[in-house]
């Protein structure tokens, strides 16, 4: 079932992808040669999407029109530089013609400071290539982190709470959705992976889990602009990280005996050309890079597709008119529902994946020989 | 690209946040949910527990039961049984008394029947000599009239008597 549904999921992505190769890029050409024709760019709308900001887009009145009027949540901007120390003020001070407020001016969601004149410098690729300020926002994403984190303490705030005032007793209410999961973690997560020690490990076990999985059903709500925090891979790198100094803290001797004399393979792979020991030894690093980016990618690639399916309308609708729009709605519709179903389950695929990799790696380093 | 390119804000913001999460969900919600949840478990394994030996309790004491029932439908079988047997003994014994009784009666009646003849018997025996004498005084008066027939009635009569 699990990997029936990846299967499904990876040529899912792979169509997306033809289809943004072919529709996106003649769209973005088309609307370079001709920009007040307000042409619709796929790629440029899910990257919007996908990419963090600093403000939350919740829609757009008279969209296409002169009086084209976006509904945003702004939001506070935190901005650190050496000669003024710390910055704050609304994300809405940039809403102006030029995106620019004091000596700063916001470029493609970065904040640059402006050159002697008040401008950008862009280099040959068109990248702005002006000194730019260590940027501490609260952006979308942090908020989309923080709203995790609250639901998190009130969750099992309140869990606890209720353990403490029934205790011995049967769970009830939003305990007993709660516990199934929460055991779940315990038992088929931690205890077969990591054994006897699992006990120390549970709380960054759990609290991954959690964040992991409401963060990826945040993602999830349309119309209250689109979170993407697992999707973004500064969170995945964070998590990892964790998990790796986790592991690299808890091992013990086993461990390292593990990595660089390695039982069981022949000497000639470890000396006189220690060939073992460096694969071991990258394999260390690696192991939270490919925990970083699979999180990422899939939750990236979840949003991707179902924004294509949604673009699909738009794009048929410019290429062969309104009818081809309404026609390919109900197929596209049809495939982003189906899209955001599959979603809700590998949102908590994704997070028990972490989540065992992480005990697992735990397992790993206070693993006793035997 | 911006896409795989980890923001130093972001990064800052999120480890902040993991570790406020680890601290005060570790300390305030994990330890005391598993905490808790190990106590129910436990509680419940040890009910269990009581449960089955509850059980086996209940089974031993129906066994009990069963065997005292047992033993008691045994022990009124055997007073039955021996009921049976005393009655069917009284029984006997009446019998063989009743009988005994009735030959002693019958016996008694016998004798009584036996002197009464032979009371009878004597009382004929006495009338009729009275009688044989007065007849005999009457006779012989009579008889005696002349000697030899006197001596012949006496002979007579003796011969008679011998007879008797």
């Amino acid at each position: 079932m699990r990997f029936n549904s990846l299967n499904t999921k990876t040529v899912a992505i792979r169509i997306a992808f033809a289809l943004l190769f072919i529709f996106g890029s003649n769209y973005a050409s088309a609307s370079n040669e001709n920009n007040e024709e307000n042409d619709f760019n796929a790629g440029e709308m899910i990257m919007h999407h996908i990419l963090d900001a600093h403000e939350i887009h919740l829609f757009t009145l008279n969209e296409g029109t002169p009086e084209e009027h976006h509904i945003n949540i702004p939001l506070p901007i935190i901005l650190y530089t050496d000669d003024r120390g710390v910055e704050v003020f609304s994300s809405s001070k940039f809403h102006n013609a030029d995106h620019s407020y004091d000596r700063y001016i916001m470029h493609h969601e970065k904040i640059y400071i402006a050159d002697a004149d008040g401008q950008l410098v862009f280099d040959e690729k068109e990248h702005a290539i002006n000194e730019k300020p260590i940027d501490l926002s609260i952006t979308k994403t942090v908020t989309g982190i923080l709203i995790t984190v609250i639901l998190m303490f009130f969750l099992f705030g309140g869990m606890a709470k209720s353990y403490k005032k029934r205790r011995g007793q049967a769970p009830k209410g939003v305990q007993s959705f709660l516990e199934p999961l929460v055991l779940f973690v315990r038992d088929e997560i931690a205890k077969p992976s990591i054994g006897h020690k699992y006990e120390r490990y549970m709380p960054f076990l759990l609290s991954v889990f959690f964040f992991i999985w409401i963060a990826n059903l945040l993602g999830l709500i349309p119309f209250i602009g689109g979170f993407n925090v697992t999707g973004n891979i500064s969170i995945t790198l964070v998590l990892a990280t964790f998990t790796f100094v986790i592991t690299t803290f808890t091992s013990n001797k086993n461990y390292w005996i593990h990595i660089f004399n390695t039982p069981g393979v022949p000497w000639w792979l470890k000396l006189p050309v220690p060939l073992m020991p460096v694969i071991e030894l990258f394999g260390m690093f690696i192991k939270p890079v490919v925990l970083t980016l699979r999180l990422f990618a899939n939750i990236t690639a979840g949003h991707i597709i179902i924004l294509s399916f949604v673009s699909l309308i738009f794009i048929f609708g410019n290429l062969f008119g309104d009818g081809a729009g309404y026609g390919v709605s109900i197929v596209s519709i049809a495939f982003s529902i189906f899209m955001n179903f599959l979603e809700l389950l590998v949102a908590f695929l994704q997070a028990y994946v972490f989540t065992l990799l992480s005990a697992l790696y735990f397992g790993a380093a206070v693993e006793e020989h035997h | 690209m911006d896409l795989v390119q980890p923001g130093l804000g972001l990064v800052i913001w999120m480890t902040l946040a993991f570790l406020v999460v680890l601290f005060l969900l570790g300390k305030f919600a994990w330890k005391p949910i598993l905490t808790m949840i190990r106590e129910r478990e436990e509680s419940i394994e040890d009910a269990l527990k009581e449960a089955e030996k509850a059980k086996d309790a209940i089974r031993k004491l129906k066994s009990d039961n069963e065997q005292l029932l047992n033993e008691a439908r045994q022990e009124r079988e055997e007073i039955v049984k021996s009921a049976r047997e005393m009655k069917s003994r009284i029984l006997a014994e009446a019998e063989t008394k009743a009988n005994e009784k009735g030959d002693k009666i019958i016996a008694e009646a016998r004798e009584q029947i036996n002197a009464e003849k032979s009371a009878a018997i004597n009382e004929l025996k006495n009338q009729v000599a009275a009688l044989s004498i007065e007849i005999a005084e009457k006779i012989v008066k009579q008889e005696l009239a002349s000697n030899d027939k006197q001596k012949e009635l006496i002979q007579n009569a003796l011969e008679s008597s011998k007879l008797n």
